[in-house]
C-alpha cells in the first residue's frame, strides 16, 4: 500500500526541512522524499496537499482520557476521535484513570483501547506512586515494559521531598521521564481560581502563583540532584517559568510544557462565574501570561499540551467553588495557537510544529515519531493556515462538552491526520 | 440624564452606577414610613411571587426579605436548604429551574459559593436578588448601612469610613467599600495580616487604603463599621486565639475614642460580643446596630419593588 502526499509544504522540524515536497509513504513509513510535480510513481494513490502544511504528527503530552474508570466523561475512543479531528495522532493519557494507571495490566488495557479504535496512538504515563497517593513507588518498570512513556501523579503532586527524590533516582534507572504538575497543596488547598485581583473581586479563593513556583523550584533541585529528566506539566506562572529558564542554563535536566488556555486567557475571565474557565493550574494574571508568551519565543517552554480534561455537564454545571477543575482541550488547541502565536507573530510556522511534534517525541523519547525523515512512521497532521473555521461545543468528538473556546472563531486548522499512513481524519469543510 | 435603578437582578454593587444606587436609597425612604404605620401593609406587589431561596442560615436577612415581600403584599415562600442541593443529588441549574418553572417574580437566594446568584439569573427567568454570596457580595446589607450612615450624617461623600475584621471572607466589608467608594466617601481598612491582603486596595480604582493597624483605620473615622469574626473558621487559623483577637483589634471604648467624637459604630450581626466589639460599645448611643436592622427591611422592600418591575413605567 503507497500514498503519496503531494503539493503539499512539509516542514520537518527535526529534518531540518521547510519547503514544497511531496511524501512517499510505504506500510505505514515514509519511503522517500520526492520534488513536487514529479511523476507519481505507479499504483499509488495520491493525497492532494496542495495549499497546506504537511508535518509529522502532532503529539500531545497531557490529556485525560478518563477510560478505565469515568466512561460517562470520555472514553479512550472518543478521547482518540477528539484527538485526530484537532490534529493529534498521538497523546500521552495520564494516570488518574480509576483504577489509576499504576500497574502493567492497566498501561496495557489502554493501550489496547486505543488499538481497537484504530484512530489516534496512546502512549499512556503511569503513575508516580502506587494509587497516585504519593506514599510507595508503583511498578515503573512493569509499566514501561508494557508500554508508559513517562510516570507522574499528576493532580495529586508527590508532596513529600523525600518520596520524589526517591522516585527520580528509580525513574532514571529505566530512562523514564518524572512529569509533575507543579501545586503546593499546602498553599493552594480549597482554592479554586488563580490569587489575586480578580480572586479578591469575585470574593473566591484564590490559589497563589507561589504554590506552583516553589513546587517547580522544589523539582528543579531534585532533578539537578538526581540527574533524572523533571518535565514540568502545564507551566502557568511567571516565577515557574524563570525557574526552568534558569535551571536550563545551569544545564539540568528539565523541560516543560504549555497549555493553549494559559497563553490564550487569563483570570479576568472568571467575571461571570462560568466553570468553564475553573482548570488547574488557574488561568493566571496578566503578567503571567507575557511571561509564557516569551518561554514560547525565546525556547524555555518546549512543548504545547492541552491538557484535555473532560467533565460531564452535570457536574461542571455547579457552583464554583464545588465544579471540577479541568476544561477539553483536543479540537482548539491548533485553533489557539494560530489565533494566538502564528497570526500574530510570536512563533513561526516551524516553531509551531517544533512545540507539537518533534518537541514532544523528544520528550518522551518516542522513537520514529515528530519527523517524517525517510523510514519514520508515517503519523502527519496537514493543516490549512488559512482555514476559517468556527469551533462549536455540540459538534465535539468528546464526549464532554467544557470548553470555553465554544463558538470561537480561528483562522488555520488540521484538515486531515494521518496514523501510520492510514487517513484517520478529514475535515468536512 | 442616567435613568435610576430599574435591573431586573441585583447580583451585587459592583455594577451599579452611582445613580443606581442612590436610585435604591432614595425609593427605600419612600418605604419607610409604610413600616412606622398602625397597618403595615400596601398592595403595591399584590399578586407577585417572591421565593426565599437560602442555602445557608440566616435569621435577620431572611425574616427582613420576608417582612419586605409581606408588607408589600407579595406572596413570600421560604425555602431553607442546609447544604447545596448536590447532597441530593441535584445540580444548582436543576434547583433553579424547577423553582422557575413555578413562576416567581423574584429568586432572593443566600450561598455559601460566591457566584451562585449570577449563575441562577443565567438560566432563571425570575429576577434574582442576592442576599449574600460566599466572600463575594451582599448588597442588601451595604444599602442599609448607607441608609443607616446617611441618617446619622446627613451624607456620604468625603466621610472616612474605617472598615475592621475579617476582610478576607467578608461579603459585607466587599459590598460596603463597592457603594461607599462610588458615593464619595474614603475606606480604610484594618485586621490581621492574615485575613487583610496586601494588595486588597487594588479592589476599586480609588478611595480605598489598606491599613497596618487597626488604629490608623479608626483614627478620626466618621462611621466605624466592625466585621463579624466567623468562629467556624477558627480551624484553619488564620489568627492564634479568639482572646487575642479581641486585644488586638476588638473595637473598645480606649479604641474608639481615636475617632471622631461624633462617631458611629456599625456591625452586620449577630455579634460575638466581647471579641470584635466590646459590649460597652454595641450597647452605647454610638452604635447604630438596631438601626441597620430597622432599615433593613425598607432597603428590601425597595429592592423587591425595583427588581419585580416596580418604576419601569414610571417616565
Amino acid at each position: 500500500m503507497r500514498l503519496l502526499i503531494a503539493n503539499g509544504h512539509l516542514i520537518d522540524p527535526a529534518a531540518p526541512e521547510n519547503t514544497g515536497m511531496d511524501v512517499l509513504i510505504e506500510d505505514g513509513r515514509v519511503a522517500e522524499w520526492r520534488k513536487s510535480g514529479e511523476a507519481v510513481p505507479e499504483g499509488c494513490e495520491v493525497l492532494d496537499a496542495a495549499g497546506l502544511l504537511v508535518a509529522p504528527g502532532f503529539i500531545d503530552l497531557h490529556v485525560h482520557l478518563r477510560e478505565p474508570g469515568q466512561e460517562h466523561k470520555e472514553t479512550i475512543a472518543s478521547g482518540c476521535a477528539a484527538a485526530v479531528a484537532g490534529g493529534w495522532t498521538s497523546v500521552c493519557p495520564m494516570p488518574n484513570t480509576n483504577p489509576v494507571n499504576d500497574n502493567a495490566a492497566i498501561t496495557r488495557y489502554m493501550i489496547e483501547q486505543a488499538e481497537h479504535a484504530g484512530l489516534a496512538n496512546i502512549f499512556p504515563i503511569g503513575a508516580i506512586t502506587k494509587s497516585s497517593d504519593g506514599a510507595e513507588l508503583a511498578e515503573m518498570g512493569e509499566m514501561k515494559a508494557a508500554g508508559a512513556v513517562a510516570v507522574s501523579d499528576d493532580g495529586r503532586p508527590v508532596p513529600n521531598a523525600g518520596i520524589m527524590r526517591r522516585a527520580m533516582q528509580y525513574a532514571k534507572d529505566f530512562d523514564l521521564p518524572v512529569i509533575d504538575h507543579c501545586e503546593d497543596k499546602s498553599l493552594s488547598s480549597g482554592g479554586v481560581m488563580n490569587e489575586g485581583k480578580m480572586s479578591l473581586l469575585l470574593g473566591l479563593k484564590g490559589m497563589p502563583a507561589l504554590a506552583e513556583d516553589i513546587d517547580a523550584v522544589r523539582d528543579i533541585l531534585l532533578a539537578a540532584d538526581t540527574g533524572a529528566h523533571i518535565h514540568i506539566a502545564h507551566v502557568s506562572t511567571k516565577g515557574a517559568i524563570e525557574a526552568v529558564r534558569r535551571a536550563k542554563n545551569e544545564g539540568i535536566n528539565v523541560t516543560c510544557e504549555v497549555t493553549p488556555h494559559h497563553f490564550t486567557l487569563t483570570d479576568r475571565s472568571v467575571e461571570g462565574y462560568d466553570t468553564n474557565y475553573k482548570m488547574a493550574p488557574p488561568l493566571r494574571s496578566e503578567v503571567d501570561v507575557e511571561a509564557v508568551i516569551e518561554g514560547i519565543k525565546d525556547g524555555t517552554i518546549d512543548a504545547i499540551a492541552t491538557d484535555h480534561a473532560p467533565h460531564h455537564h452535570d457536574e461542571k454545571a455547579l457552583e464554583f467553588d464545588r465544579a471540577p477543575f479541568g476544561i477539553t482541550g483536543l479540537e482548539t488547541a491548533v485553533g489557539l495557537a494560530f489565533n494566538e502565536l502564528v497570526h500574530k507573530g510570536v512563533i513561526s510556522l516551524e516553531r509551531l510544529v517544533e512545540l507539537c511534534s518533534a518537541n514532544p517525541a523528544r520528550i518522551f523519547k518516542l522513537k520514529d515519531r515528530g519527523t517524517l525523515a525517510p523510514g519514520s512512521i508515517a503519523d502527519v497532521t496537514l493543516i490549512d493556515p488559512d482555514a476559517k473555521w468556527t469551533y462549536l461545543n455540540s459538534e465535539s468528538r468528546s464526549k464532554s462538552r467544557n470548553c470555553p473556546f465554544d463558538g470561537w472563531e480561528f483562522t488555520g486548522r488540521a484538515v486531515m491526520t494521518l496514523v501510520g499512513g492510514r487517513l484517520v481524519y478529514r475535515s468536512e469543510a | 440624564m442616567e435613568k435610576p435603578f430599574r435591573r431586573r437582578d441585583l447580583l451585587g454593587i459592583r455594577n451599579l452606577s452611582a445613580v443606581e444606587i442612590k436610585g435604591i436609597l432614595d425609593t427605600a425612604e419612600n418605604f419607610r414610613e409604610i413600616n412606622a404605620r398602625e397597618i403595615k401593609k400596601v398592595p403595591t406587589l399584590r399578586g407577585k411571587t417572591v421565593i426565599n431561596l437560602f442555602f445557608e442560615n440566616s435569621t435577620r436577612t431572611r425574616t427582613s426579605f420576608e417582612l419586605a415581600a409581606k408588607r408589600l403584599s407579595a406572596d413570600a415562600v421560604n425555602i431553607s436548604v442546609s447544604s447545596s442541593s448536590v447532597s441530593k443529588g441535584e445540580t444548582l441549574v436543576d434547583t433553579a429551574l424547577n423553582l422557575d418553572a413555578m413562576d416567581p417574580d423574584c429568586i432572593v437566594v443566600r450561598h455559601g459559593s460566591a457566584g451562585v446568584p449570577h449563575q441562577l439569573a443565567k438560566v432563571s427567568r425570575a429576577a434574582i436578588v442576592n442576599a449574600g454570596d460566599g466572600a463575594n457580595e451582599h448588597p442588601t446589607q451595604a444599602l442599609l448601612d448607607a441608609m443607616t450612615i446617611r441618617e446619622h450624617k446627613k451624607k456620604i461623600k468625603g466621610l472616612e469610613v474605617a472598615i475592621v475584621g475579617d476582610i478576607l471572607h467578608s461579603r459585607v466589608a466587599r459590598s460596603n467599600i463597592h457603594l461607599l467608594t462610588k458615593l464619595g466617601a474614603k475606606v480604610r481598612v484594618a485586621g490581621p495580616g492574615t485575613l487583610v491582603p496586601n494588595d486588597f486596595g487594588s479592589l476599586v480604582e480609588s478611595g480605598l487604603t489598606v491599613c497596618a493597624h487597626t488604629e490608623e483605620a479608626i483614627e478620626d473615622a466618621d462611621v466605624v463599621m466592625i466585621l463579624r469574626i466567623q468562629r467556624e473558621r477558627q480551624d484553619s487559623a488564620y489568627f492564634p486565639t479568639l482572646r487575642e483577637y479581641a486585644i488586638h483589634y476588638g473595637l473598645t471604648n480606649e479604641r474608639l475614642e481615636l475617632a471622631r467624637k461624633d462617631a458611629i459604630v456599625l456591625h452586620p450581626g449577630p455579634m460575638n460580643r466581647g471579641i470584635e466589639i466590646a459590649s460597652e460599645v454595641a450597647d452605647s448611643s454610638r452604635s447604630l446596630i438596631l438601626d441597620q436592622v430597622k432599615y433593613g427591611v425598607a432597603v428590601r422592600m425597595a429592592v423587591l419593588y425595583l427588581a419585580t418591575g416596580g418604576g419601569v413605567s414610571s417616565e
